[in-house]
């Protein structure tokens, strides 16, 4: 048991460091794309969703997982489509003038 | 058998972890940013597909679970995708609080799940107990303040910070309910009046946190709540022992505070001084002390404007928060457009915190199409004002007052963009009122400036039609 909180305890911490190395200096351009980016990754939370449905057994268990499912599915889907939507909006006049140029 | 599972399962979240790692690492410049996100939802996908196989071979999962789950899914994703694909871009920053909002409260419901999974007078170890705390605790505040935060920026909660009387005694109790129940957790057998109690108090902590805080410091706030989300993500793991969970969560956890403190700095302030002038009483009587108004500022119309603009040869474009608000984005780029095709070289000088947070008026001018390589940053488009025969301000004031340069006022040592070095100045304003800062800006009333008073869509609109007539 202890063996176990240790591992993630150190897991924890490590990908703490790593948080912090990854994201220096930003420019403010994408500052806005990477907090919708960053928010979308915590829909990881889905995967819990998915491990606490396997343990139901009750009406109030039920609520919760469908409840825990939704919130985390909202979180997920929504937060790719939106950043991949911010992101998007930032290559295509680069792609359109390509374009022109191949036609004219 | 059992093993090889957990063995593979292991093995395919190291996976995923390394995909959001480096996912975040591309988004750090423009070309790369696509890419990198897709990378992020790759490993994202790679996820759910190992727990959707761990949970068929396990087998443990009952019919009604399955439905729930699968039901959960369906409508979470279609309201999340459609949320995503028909909002407008002005309203970026309250859908992102909303998702935001959910996360955390999917982490909390983790928690709240497995605590009333065991059952009633077991005693819990301090290893289950503590994250579990953690994960309601931050799990809730960041649900109800996210809420807030939305409600906020979409304008349907004011702007304004929001105190009264006995706000200070109302913290209090709710921190002490919050000790206390969390005292009753870690300490006592499993009863589910104590987690009701620690649940309740984190919510109302949560709009105790937000509600006060004003509505220009918004961005910041749910930049910081997206990381405290990162860690209740974080904490869940620890509650299911899932190793994803944490990597991810903790990732966010740090990436989002240090996203935090350069959106803060960018807007020249401090998260300290945000969050905490929010708790005490300091934010009465701001602004009240905004000096007044220079009075002799010279009057435009649009025919005069768009005779300025006609017969300029470089125009530079300086949108702000009232271009965002008054949605006149389409407006501004088809005057732009007027300009370009007649010969006229325009650029767009676009301050870091333009909008509603950092880089959100790149993000609304690239939606309507203005090419990435005339919008300015700061630097260069500061070294361009010299050669610019007309500026047109649009709904921008702190973010262009000279008063930034000189010393004892609120904004100074706030970077700016010079527009006062430019050879003539159009500003297009609504009001003569102040800008969040509550200080008068000297631009407004120089000799080389002229005002507009007028809403910025149908201000642009009028400067549309007056200046085709020159340009024929």
């Amino acid at each position: 048991m202890s063996q176990q909180l240790f591992t993630n305890l150190a897991i924890f911490i490590l990908s703490l460091l790593v948080g912090f190395e990854v994201m220096s200096k930003i420019p403010a351009t994408l500052q806005t794309p990477m907090m919708s980016g960053a928010n979308a990754i915590h829909g990881v939370v889905v995967v819990g969703a998915f491990v606490i449905a396997a343990e139901a057994n009750n009406v109030a268990l039920y609520i919760l997982a469908f409840l825990c499912a939704f919130f985390a599915a909202v979180n997920v889907a929504g937060g790719y489509t939106l950043t991949d939507r911010m992101l998007h909006m930032f290559d295509r006049p680069k792609a359109s003038k390509n374009d022109d140029g191949g036609d004219k | 058998m059992m093993s090889t599972l957990q063995t593979a399962a292991s093995l395919v979240y190291l996976v995923s972890a390394i995909c959001y790692v480096l996912g975040v690492h591309l988004m750090r410049s423009p070309k790369s940013a696509r890419n990198g996100n897709l990378l992020s939802g790759a490993g994202m996908l790679l996820a759910v597909i190992m727990v959707t196989i761990e949970l068929i071979v396990q087998g443990k999962i009952t019919a009604m679970g399955w439905l729930v789950l699968i039901a959960g899914l369906v409508l979470g994703v279609l309201y999340g995708v459609i949320k995503a694909r028909r909002v407008e871009m002005t309203a970026v920053p309250q859908l992102v609080s909303l998702f935001n909002a959910v996360g955390g409260g999917a982490a909390a419901a983790i928690g709240i799940f497995d605590y009333f999974h065991m059952p009633t007078g077991s005693s819990l170890s301090l290893v289950f107990s503590i994250p579990v705390l953690l994960d309601i605790v931050i799990g809730g505040t960041t649900f109800s303040g996210s809420l807030i935060a939305m409600g906020k920026l979409a304008g349907k909660i004011s702007g304004k910070p929001i105190s009264f009387p006995g706000a200070r005694i109302c913290n209090f109790i709710v921190i002490i309910a919050m000790i206390v129940g969390a005292v009753l957790i870690i300490g006592f057998p499993v009863t589910p009046w104590y987690l009701a109690l620690v649940l309740v108090a984190s919510l109302i902590f949560g709009l105790l946190m937000t509600l006060p805080i004003g509505g220009a410091d918004m961005p910041v706030v749910v930049s910081l709540l997206n990381a405290f989300t990162g860690l209740a993500v974080a904490f869940a793991g620890f509650v299911i022992n899932n190793q994803v969970l944490i990597i991810a969560g903790a990732l966010v956890g740090a990436a989002g505070t240090i996203l935090t403190l350069q959106m803060a700095e960018a807007m020249h302030r401090s998260v300290a001084n945000i969050i905490v002038g929010g708790f005490g009483a300091g934010a009465t009587g701001k602004g009240a002390a905004a000096s007044d108004v220079p009075v002799n500022v010279t009057e435009t119309t649009a025919d005069d404007i768009g005779l300025q603009l006609g017969y300029a040869h470089n125009v530079m474009i300086v949108p702000g928060y009232g271009l965002a608000a008054a949605q006149a984005q389409h407006e501004l780029a088809e005057l732009a457009k007027l300009l370009t095709d007649s010969g006229i070289n325009v650029n767009y000088a676009i301050h870091p915190v333009a909008g509603r947070m950092p880089g959100h008026m790149n993000v609304l001018l690239a939606d309507v199409n203005v090419p990435y390589d005339q919008m300015k940053q700061l630097e260069d488009a500061n070294s361009m004002f010299e050669d610019t025969d007309v500026s047109l301000v649009i709904g921008a004031n702190d973010v262009t007052n000279p008063l930034a340069r000189e010393s004892g006022n609120p904004i100074s040592g706030m970077p700016i963009l010079n527009v006062d070095q430019s050879k003539s100045v159009v500003v297009i304003k609504r009001s003569m009122s102040t800008g969040y800062a509550g200080v008068a800006n000297p631009l407004f009333s120089d000799d080389k400036t002229t005002m507009f008073f007028a809403d910025a869509k149908t201000g642009l609109q009028d400067i549309i039609a007056a200046t085709k007539q020159y340009l024929d």
